[in-house]
This record gives C-alpha cells, sequence and structure tokens, in this order.
C-alpha cells in the first residue's frame, strides 16, 4: 500500500488543531489573571499535573483520535475519490479503448463516475461510427483507384500523370513501353531511368515546353473554353530521334471552378512512324504530280507535232514512239504507286496485332456460343501474327456461321494459312456443289447475329483490313468455304502486356500532396526521401588492384515503398577475366558478360537513375570505391547523400553480433529470394532499410541528417572497437 | 540571220517535239541535256532564247537562271521556263530567280509558239 503523506497530514491535523486550541485557552486564562491568583492556581494543579495529568491527555488523544477519523473518511470521500476520477477520466481520454470508471467515494463523486461512463459511451459510439465511415470511404478510394490503376493499364495509348512540380504520380504499361524504346541507356535499365514515381517528367520534356502548354491552356479558358475539356498539343522531338505528341490537360481539384490545377495529364502518341508515312505519301504525291506534268507535256508535244500534215513517215513514227514511251511509263508508275497505297490504307483503321492462334481459339468460341455448332481447326498456322480489328472480324465469321446454320453444316472448319505478305482466313464446311445463290446479300447486308444488329457488312469487315472476302467451292475435296484475306502484322508485335507474380506500382496519388519543399536534404524526414537502393556484384575485393563491376542492379522506394516495377538490372562487360573462385558467389560466367556494355557506359545511366534521390546499399563503401574509381573514365560523379544500411542495423541494435545483411534480414522478418543477383541484394537491403524506419524513429532518428549522424558515430565506435 | 533557240531538258521526249516545232517555225535550235551544258551553251552560242526545264540533274533551271542573271555578258538572254513544278511556291521561285516566263507542263504548243513569238518579236 502506498503512503499518502496528504490522508497522514489530514489525519493529523484536527488532533494538532484541538491540543493547539486548548493550550491556547490555558495561556490567555493564566494571562487575566494577576500574580498572586497565578501563584495560587499554580500551587493547585502543580500536585495535579503528576498524579493527573494523564487524563485530559487522553481525554484529549480520543478526541484527536475521534477527529482524524472522520476527516480520514471526509479525505477518502471528498479528495481521493475524485481524484481518482479524474485520473481514471483522463486514461479515458487518452484511449477509448479503456475500461469503465469503477464508481468510488461519495454519492456525488459515484454520479459523476456514471456521468462520465454514458459519456464515454457515447464518444466510443461515435468514434466507431466514425471509423466504420472511413473505412468504407477509403475502401471507395482504393477500389477507384485499382479501377483506375487497371484501366490505364488497359489503355492503348501512353498516359502520364505529374504534379505540377513535374513528378510522375501515374504512368501505364504503354508510356513504360514507349520510353523503353525511347530510352538511349543500355538495356538493363529499360526505361526505367526516365520514367518512375515521383521522377522528374523534365528529365524528358523540356520544362519551359510544359509552361507553355499550360499557358496555352490557361489563355484558351481565359478566352471562355471549357475548362473541364481544355488541352493543349505539341510535338517535341526526342534525342532518340523520335517524334512524340503530346495532349496535355491540367488536373484540377473537383468541383472548383477556375482554381488553379495542381498538376497534368500527358497524352504521349509515338508520331515517329506515322509521320514518316504520311511524309512518304506526300512525296509520292508530289513526284507523281510532277512526273505526271512532264509525261502529258511530252505526250501532248508529240501529238501537236503528229497533226502537221507533212509529216515524213520516219518522222511520225519517232512521235508516235514517244507517245508510247510516256504511256508505258506512266503505267509504270501508278502500278508502283498503288502497291504501295494498298500497304497504307492498311494503317488508317486501327488493327490490333493478334496471334494466328488466339484468333482462331476465339472465333471457334464465339460461334459455338452463338450457334451451338462445332467448329474444328483445320490447318492454322497459329503462329503468324495477323492485324486485324479482332472484335469486328470475329462477328462478321460468326454471322457467316449462323446464315450457315439452316443448312444444317454440321462440320465447320477453320483455316488460316499464310498467302504471301497477307493470311488466308477461311470458315469451311462440306458442300457437293456450290449455291452461292443460297447465301445472297451476305456480303453486303448488314450483319445480325441474334438481336444484334451492327451497322457494318461482311465486305467492310474486310475493307476496313484492307483486304478482301469471297466465296469458293473447291469441287475436288466438295468444299466449300468464305475466304477473308488478312493483312500480316508488319515487324515485331508489341511485347504483350506481362502480368508478374506482384502487380507493378504504376501510381501513388500520394505524390500529388508532396512537394519539392524548401527545406535541405538533410532537414527533411526519412519518410519523404526517394532512394535507389542498389547493389554491386564485383570480379573481387580489390578494385584498387584491377577489380571490376561486372553487375548493378537497383530499385527505388518513394513514399515508404519498394518499387519493384522499375528496377535497374544491367550486366557489365568487366574487360577482364573473372575469376573461377568468385563464380560461385555471383552465379556470373564470362559468356554472360561478353558483348554487354562496358562500366563506362553502364555509369551514366546508373547515374540517370539514381538522379534526385539518395543512395542506400548494405556495406555500401565497398560499392561506392568501385564507382570512384570509374568517375574519370564514366565522366559521372555520385555526390549524393549515400546512407548504409550496415552502419543503421548497428544504430539500432548495438549489441548484435552480425549485421550481414541475411542476419539483418532474419532479424527484421525479411525473407530474401534471389541473394546474390545484385537486383535480389539491391531489393533485400531495400525492405530491410524500410524495416529499420521506424526503428529509427523510437530512438529519435527522424531526418536525414540525423541519420547519416547516428551513422557515422556508430562507424567510428566500431573503428575504435 | 535567224534566231537561236536553246532548248534545255533531260527529258529526250520533249526535247525532240520542241526541236522540231521550233525548228518549223525557222529557228536556230541548239540542245542541252542538263544544267550545266545549258549554261555553257549560253555563254558560247548567245541564243536569244532559251527553254529551260526546271528539273534537272546536278544542276537545276533555278541554279542556271540565277548564273544567266548574274553573267554580266549573258544576262539579257530571254528565258522561258518549263516545268512540271506546278505549286504556287515553284512558280515565285522561278520568277524570283528572273525567269521572264514560267510555264506549267503540260502545256499547249499553241500557246507556247505564240510566247516564244511574243518573245522574240
Amino acid at each position: 500500500m502506498k503512503f499518502d503523506r496528504r490522508l497522514v497530514l489530514v489525519m493529523l491535523a484536527p488532533g494538532a488543531a484541538l491540543a493547539a486550541w486548548l493550550a491556547l485557552g490555558g495561556v490567555l486564562f493564566r494571562m487575566t489573571l494577576d500574580p498572586a491568583q497565578r501563584a495560587g492556581v499554580d500551587a493547585a494543579i502543580g500536585p495535579l499535573v503528576a498524579s493527573h495529568g494523564v487524563l485530559p491527555v487522553a481525554w484529549w488523544l480520543i478526541a484527536a483520535a475521534l477527529a482524524a477519523w472522520a476527516a480520514g473518511r471526509l479525505y477518502a470521500a471528498h479528495v481521493a475519490a475524485p481524484a481518482r476520477l479524474a485520473d481514471a477520466t483522463r486514461v479515458l481520454i487518452g484511449d477509448v479503448a479503456a475500461p469503465d470508471l469503477v464508481p468510488h467515494g461519495g454519492a456525488a463523486a459515484r454520479n459523476l463516475a456514471v456521468a462520465i461512463n454514458g459519456l464515454a459511451g457515447a464518444r466510443r459510439a461515435l468514434q466507431d461510427d466514425m471509423a466504420r465511415l472511413v473505412a468504407a470511404a477509403s475502401r471507395g478510394v482504393a477500389e477507384q483507384r485499382d479501377q483506375l490503376g487497371a484501366l490505364m493499364a488497359e489503355l492503348n495509348q501512353s498516359v502520364v500523370v505529374c504534379n505540377l512540380d513535374g513528378r510522375i504520380l501515374l504512368y501505364n504499361e504503354r508510356a513504360r513501353q514507349l520510353f523503353r524504346r525511347l530510352s538511349r541507356a543500355p538495356q538493363g535499365a529499360g526505361g526505367a531511368e526516365l520514367i518512375g514515381l515521383g521522377r522528374s517528367i523534365y528529365g524528358v520534356f523540356d520544362r519551359a515546353l510544359i509552361a507553355h502548354a499550360l499557358e496555352t491552356v490557361e489563355r484558351r479558358i481565359a478566352r471562355g473554353d471549357d475548362a473541364a475539356t481544355a488541352s493543349a498539343r505539341f510535338v517535341t522531338g526526342m534525342p532518340a530521334g523520335h517524334l512524340l505528341r503530346v495532349s496535355m490537360a491540367p488536373v484540377r481539384p473537383a468541383a472548383s471552378d477556375g482554381s488553379a490545377p495542381t498538376g497534368f495529364v500527358l497524352l504521349l502518341d509515338d508520331i515517329t512512324g506515322e509521320y514518316e508515312v504520311q511524309s512518304r505519301r506526300d512525296r509520292q504525291l508530289l513526284e507523281l504530280t510532277e512526273a505526271s506534268r512532264a509525261s502529258f507535256a511530252n505526250m501532248q508535244a508529240a501529238l501537236d507535232v503528229l497533226d502537221y500534215p507533212d509529216l515524213e513517215a520516219e518522222e511520225r513514227d519517232r512521235f508516235q514512239k514517244v507517245v508510247r514511251e510516256e504511256v508505258s511509263a506512266m503505267s509504270a508508275r501508278l502500278a508502283a504507286l498503288a502497291a504501295g497505297m494498298s500497304q497504307d490504307l492498311m494503317t488508317r483503321w486501327p488493327l490490333q496485332e493478334m496471334l494466328g492462334g488466339d484468333l482462331v481459339a476465339a472465333v471457334a468460341t464465339r460461334i459455338e456460343a452463338d450457334t451451338g455448332q462445332r467448329v474444328t481447326p483445320d490447318e492454322v498456322d497459329g503462329t503468324l501474327w495477323l492485324s486485324v480489328d479482332s472484335f469486328a472480324l470475329i462477328q462478321a465469321l460468326a454471322f457467316l456461321a449462323s446464315r450457315l446454320e439452316p443448312f444444317d453444316r454440321a462440320d465447320l472448319r477453320i483455316r488460316l494459312t499464310q498467302a504471301g505478305n497477307r493470311a488466308h482466313l477461311d470458315l469451311i464446311w462440306a458442300a457437293e456443289d456450290a449455291r452461292p445463290e443460297t447465301l445472297t446479300g451476305w456480303q453486303t447486308g448488314a450483319m445480325q447475329v441474334g438481336d444484334v444488329l451492327s451497322p457494318l457488312s461482311v465486305r467492310d469487315v474486310a475493307e476496313r483490313h484492307g483486304g478482301e472476302v469471297w466465296f469458293e467451292h473447291d469441287r475436288a475435296r466438295s468444299l466449300s468455304f468464305f475466304r477473308f484475306l488478312l493483312p500480316l502484322a508488319t515487324g515485331e508485335p508489341a511485347a504483350a502486356v506481362t502480368h508478374k507474380d506482384s502487380r507493378p506500382e504504376y501510381y501513388d496519388f500520394d505524390l500529388f500532396a508532396a512537394s519539392e519543399g524548401s527545406r535541405a536534404l538533410d532537414e527533411r524526414l526519412l519518410g519523404d526521401i526517394a532512394y535507389t537502393v542498389f547493389d554491386t556484384e564485383t570480379t573481387g575485393l580489390h578494385p584498387a588492384h584491377g577489380d571490376e563491376i561486372i553487375q548493378i542492379g537497383a530499385t527505388r522506394i518513394v513514399n515508404g515503398k519498394v518499387l519493384r516495377g522499375e528496377c535497374f538490372d544491367q550486366l557489365v562487360d568487366p574487360q577482364r577475366s573473372i575469376p573461377e573462385a568468385s563464380i560461385p558467389i555471383h552465379g556470373i560466367r564470362p559468356a554472360m558478360v561478353r558483348g554487354k556494355p562496358t562500366i563506362a557506359e553502364v555509369m551514366p545511366a546508373f547515374r540517370t537513375f539514381a538522379s534526385d534521390t539518395v543512395l542506400v546499399g548494405h556495406n555500401v563503401a565497398f560499392d561506392m570505391r568501385f564507382l570512384k574509381l570509374k568517375e574519370v573514365v564514366s565522366g559521372v560523379r555520385f555526390d549524393q547523400p549515400v546512407l548504409d544500411t550496415l552502419l543503421l542495423s548497428s544504430v539500432v541494435h548495438p549489441n548484435e553480433a552480425s549485421h550481414d545483411l541475411e542476419a539483418i534480414a532474419a532479424r527484421l522478418g525479411v525473407t530474401i529470394s534471389g541473394r546474390h543477383t545484385a537486383v535480389g541484394d539491391a531489393l533485400a537491403t531495400a525492405e530491410v532499410f524500410l524495416k529499420l524506419l521506424p526503428l529509427l524513429r523510437e530512438q529519435g532518428i527522424l531526418t536525414l541528417g540525423q541519420a547519416r549522424e547516428a551513422a557515422q558515430k556508430s562507424y567510428y565506435s566500431r573503428l575504435r572497437y | 540571220m535567224s534566231l537561236k533557240v536553246l532548248v534545255a531538258d533531260d527529258e529526250p521526249n520533249i526535247v525532240v517535239s520542241l526541236e522540231f516545232m521550233m525548228k518549223r517555225e525557222g529557228y536556230e535550235v541548239l540542245v542541252a541535256r542538263d544544267g550545266r551544258q545549258a549554261l555553257e551553251a549560253i555563254r558560247r552560242e548567245r541564243p536569244q532564247l532559251v527553254l529551260l526545264d526546271a528539273m534537272m540533274p546536278g544542276m537545276s533551271g533555278f541554279d542556271v537562271c540565277e548564273a544567266v542573271r548574274a553573267d554580266e555578258a549573258v544576262r539579257d538572254t530571254q528565258i522561258l521556263m518549263l516545268t512540271a513544278k506546278g505549286r504556287d511556291t515553284d512558280v515565285a521561285r522561278g520568277v524570283g530567280v528572273g525567269a521572264d516566263a514560267y510555264m506549267t507542263k503540260p502545256f499547249s504548243t499553241r500557246d507556247l509558239m505564240q510566247k516564244v513569238r511574243d518573245m522574240l518579236a
């Protein structure tokens, strides 16, 4: 039991007061007496003090004890109970989940406790409601974001969304592919050095260009254009020679008119190919016009000469020959132009590239679903890449199949073969003789499948592909078929969108709120900084004695998340042998680095990848030594701040013996996969680093400056050790 | 003495007709197959009129026209440009470099002969 000093004081006080009061009474009584009386009283009482003195003292003690008891009761009821009540209430204020107050003390205090419990209950209910609402709202927001992310991923156009600082908040797979093509860095960066969450778009586009486009939009709005739809367009050349058409629309906070934009959306089109086609067409047209003019002039002049009545036979022959030559030259020119034209026509309607096998499977599924007829593949070259409007084409085939249904064509088959630079797609059925009259109107009539009436005819669909469609009868095999002549995809099919195990992070709207901030980097919070976490594999441990980097792997951390979708993974040709003994460590054999870029080519790309970030590595001093030695040959310096997970771990767990990556990862519950590939180690280090941040916060290490200082100290302490 | 006319064109099929018609008109006809030959012929033979094609390999008709107008000795040679370049920008350039007349191919030979007669009158 706790010793309560105030309770003791409260209990002793009445006895002390009573004693003082009695003593004061005695003194006052004596003072009223003259000396003779005083002497008389002293003589009368003096002998009694020894014999009866104990009586008044005992009397006083009883009174003091009674008073102490009463004071104790009063204290408990009116001081201690309210104080406990106040403490318990304070706990309740701090913690909603704290238990209810237990009523104590007097009736008033008890009533007070009950009232407070009521209040706390009401607050708890309110809080629960709020939590439910917030959870529902954030679930809604998260769903919308995911839907938006999914939508963006499927878009055929490249989309990039930035905040006003030009930091990228969102981009889609198309944009990633586009920047992969634009990238001039070695393969390993894969365009991630140009586009990435939190990266600046001004690394790609001139800041003035974007500013100009924003001003254009503002001017349009000032002129009275609808603020919701106003956008600006510009075309810009890229260093690698690509031509981009950019559509820009500002992002404004919803439901606020005329407010300043908070960011902007860029729609990007690589019009390099389109532009080439366009200018080729223009050139062809001009050439044709001029050549025709010359030809017609030659013919006209020759014909005019032929009108002279007195021409010699020999001269007549000569001028007739001119006309004949010009006519055949014109024909040849037109033939050449027509051959080029039909290729161009195909590019008008947006066709997508599709694998033949996929198309045949989709057609079969659709026909079976619509008509219930089984469709078997005949001769199918599934490896052909076609350039098709698959929806319209499948619709056309389903329509034809449904037209055939009344004739009970049980055995429908599909054939896909290559024919020169086109493909034949045939819908085949067994038939003794051709009866095209039963199929009148199938080519040009509007297609109807079930209740759905399409505005297109089968012929429209064929023409949309720059192809043809016809009916053919193979008497020898007793087969009839509809044949579509379709264009093959030219060039390499665009890489299909790959869905990796973890969906790549392509958006982070929290960056909308992020701003550069005027604070120096050292004063920024660790959680607000963008990091490049990297690792290198090397031929050995001694850069000064000729060891070289053979692999650089890196990932980025933006807004406290590891961006697994934006990795840098590059093998490097060390231009020397790789010691046999080191191969089991990194698993990189000489054949793997042959023909890879050299460190002088890779470092600039890595510098771009790591621009505007703080570098993080495990035992990073080792990697930095290699990079430092290559500064001259690559012309690239890494002068940004550097953090070391090894040192930070020793700050957090000073008493642990081991701070190697495996040990830390195990301590912090991080699972490592792909250990000892540079990018695998970089990812593990990134996860470890993120786990270290809250532990550093507990030690009051909040900013980059504090982290660097703490690491420094730990470093020195280790040295002394 | 008959008037000299130079036909400068790289296409034999027009040269043959123009040569025939100019001769029938009674002019002395010289032929050049490209711009360089044309310039040499102008300096050497001093023709009164040049029928000049704009598009010739090497030195184009425009270049020849410029060179002629810059050359003190032959600057007064009459130049009629005959060309398949029919855009107004081309016509402007032809007149700009100093052609006296500009005809776009194809042309009527009647108009051409009339124009030649007018220019040499």
